[in-house]
């Protein structure tokens, strides 16, 4: 008999794969894009990045002393949270709001529901819906030193004619790590290489996305609106690192495919026939809470069970 | 304190039975006109007026009404005070009027007064049945004010119109929309529960301050709730259990004796209730 087929009592070989690992990794992948939002829009966008950074973990960890549990701060998840949030503020917004979205979406959206690996919903997604709603003018207003007037998205929407070369390096306004597709595909790849995320939900969100563009975006298959859209807005961010995220992503392989495509869809009539420019995060919350139902229409049967019975 | 006075039903509506934070009734008013602290308090006395006469007419008209159709004669009187006091808003207090708009027809069917009627009013006496609106009222208008002045102070940096904080604060505007309702509702519940439980834990008598079920489930007008329904599944299988322990006896000499008739008496109990019930089928058909 081969060795393969022995089962041995413990000790087992132990995985070097730990949540604290795959939170770093992401954290290494978001520094491009990180770096790039920096680059691109001043000291105020590191600033506030460090801000909003603090608050989560900083949220994370007193709650988990005041409530005399186990701290995990040391998983690196709320800092994950924190870079990601503050990945999807404007560069010019007043320091407070990271603050504010920080401490909603560790204290709120996910040690209420229970901590790492219970929350329903992306934290830091929601935070943003949060902070999106409740000051709409802040989180609305791109204009920073660097950038005035209208990011490419919303000039789209309106009709107007986007530099696309601009756009795939990042050199326009918008969140602070939205605009360069170059450095979010550079931290994606990497991750993908690693093994941390891999493409069927990314892959068939953007997939679902360019089809429903060319079919009902008005312009067919036209080269030069299709890319504008897919290097405009949060897509790439959304598709890689917050669509990806394994709490509140499907765990069945097929569902992952459905999640994808419904993420595809969703972002596209939010786009195309919503009053704003920008969907991703609306239809990433929105499929959040459907992963529980797709689940359960996805989930596998078990060997021997299934078919029609005799 | 005595059980069922008039001081004692104005302390239960106000805290021990409070509508919204305890028997989270009337959830729909509650969510959506606390937008401000005026609006939870014209909502809250409104109902509370409603409230305090149908009580006291159902209360009134307890013995006349058939026990079949007395959620449709409840429905009519209720409907009938709503009717009046949304003529009177709009003629005199137009301003919450307008604010209300939709909710106040709704009253109507605010479980609230349907709950004290079919719980309370239909059971017992005038006077304590006013009185129980009334505390139920109030207790209703305090929670609204106070998840109306919440919403207002986060959502508009105002209470009652009035502005509380500094000049630099920036609304939270998601406070005076539908989710923060839900946010403010839950967060003072949750306060409400931990002074609760924190007081049990130092052994204070907490009865008076009451989270969600006191296991009163006679004077309880929660229907959907679960614990009453557990409660009638044991009485339902006590007899099973009686006969159970016994059998489990039956090796002993000494209770041999009295085996038949406890394993008879329990046999009797649910053919005699079937029987009965048939009688009664039977005198309903005939009426």
């Amino acid at each position: 008999m081969s060795d393969l087929m022995k089962v041995s009592s413990n000790p087992h070989i132990r995985s070097k794969v730990t949540s604290g690992n795959i939170m770093l990794a992401v954290v290494i992948a978001l520094l491009p894009a990180a770096g790039f939002g920096i680059y691109n829009f001043g000291l105020d966008a590191l600033i506030l990045i460090l801000i909003t950074v603090a608050a989560t973990v900083l949220t994370e960890f007193l709650y988990e002393k005041l409530m005399h549990k186990k701290v995990t701060i040391g998983d690196f998840s709320a800092v994950v949270t924190g870079l990601l949030l503050a990945l999807n503020l404007p560069p010019a917004a007043p320091w407070w709001i990271g603050v504010i979205g920080g401490v909603f979406a560790i204290l709120v959206v996910k040690m209420l529901f229970g901590g790492l690996g219970q929350n329903f919903m992306n934290p830091a997604l929601g935070a943003r819906c949060f902070l999106l709603i409740s000051y709409t003018s802040i989180m609305c207003n791109f204009d920073c030193d660097a950038y005035t007037g209208p990011t490419p998205l919303a000039s789209l929407k309106a009709g107007e004619g986007v530099n696309i070369l601009d756009m795939v390096i990042g050199k326009t306004g918008g969140t602070i790590g939205e605009t360069s597709m170059i450095a979010i595909v550079v931290g994606a790849c990497f991750l993908i290489l690693l093994g941390v995320i891999d493409l069927k939900i990314s892959g068939s969100y953007i997939v679902t996305f360019v089809l429903f563009i060319v079919l009902f975006g008005g312009h067919g298959p036209d080269p030069a609106y299709v890319s504008a859209h897919l290097s405009g807005g949060g897509l790439m961010l959304g598709a890689f690192f917050m669509a990806t995220d394994y709490v509140t992503r499907p765990i069945t392989s097929k569902g992952q495919y459905v999640y994808g495509v419904i993420l595809g869809i969703l972002t596209g009539i939010f786009r195309i026939f919503g009053p704003s420019a920008e969907g991703v995060s609306y239809a990433i919350i929105l499929g959040n809470l459907l992963v529980p139902l797709i689940e359960k229409l996805t989930m596998p049967k078990a060997f021997g069970k299934g078919g029609k019975r005799a | 304190m005595k059980q069922n006075s008039i001081s004692e039903r104005l302390i239960n509506g106000l805290i021990r039975e409070n509508p919204t934070f305890v028997l989270m009734l009337g959830m729909c008013p509650t969510l959506a006109v606390t937008t401000s602290a005026v609006n939870g308090l014209g909502m809250g006395l409104t109902t509370m007026v409603v409230l305090a006469l149908s009580n006291m007419f159902i209360s009134l008209l307890r013995k006349v009404i058939p026990d079949k159709v007395r959620i449709p004669a409840f429905i009519v009187i209720i409907a009938s005070f709503v009717t009046v006091v949304e003529l009177l808003l709009k003629a005199f207090i137009p301003f919450l009027y307008d604010a209300l708009g939709l909710y106040i027809p709704l009253i109507v069917v605010n479980c609230i007064i349907l709950g004290r009627a079919e719980a309370y009013a239909s059971k017992n006496g005038v006077a304590l049945s006013l009185f129980d609106g009334v505390g139920m009222g109030l207790g209703f208008t305090v929670a609204l004010t106070i998840i109306g002045a919440v919403r207002e102070i986060l959502g508009a940096g105002e209470v009652f119109g009035l502005a509380v904080m500094p000049e630099s604060y920036v609304p939270c505007s998601i406070f005076v929309m539908a989710p923060g309702a839900f946010f403010v509702l839950a967060v003072l519940t949750a306060i409400q529960n931990k002074v609760k439980i924190a007081g049990e834990k130092k052994g204070k008598d907490m009865s008076k301050v009451q989270s969600g079920c006191g296991f009163d489930c006679m004077n309880c007008g929660e229907a959907g709730c679960s614990s009453r329904r557990e409660e009638q599944k044991q009485t339902a299988k006590e007899p099973d259990l009686e006969v159970i322990e016994i059998t489990d006896d039956e090796d002993e000499p000494i209770n041999g004796k009295a085996m038949p008739e406890a394993k008879a008496a329990p046999e009797e109990g649910p053919k005699a209730m079937s029987e009965t019930m048939q009688k009664e089928k039977e005198e309903e058909s005939n009426g």
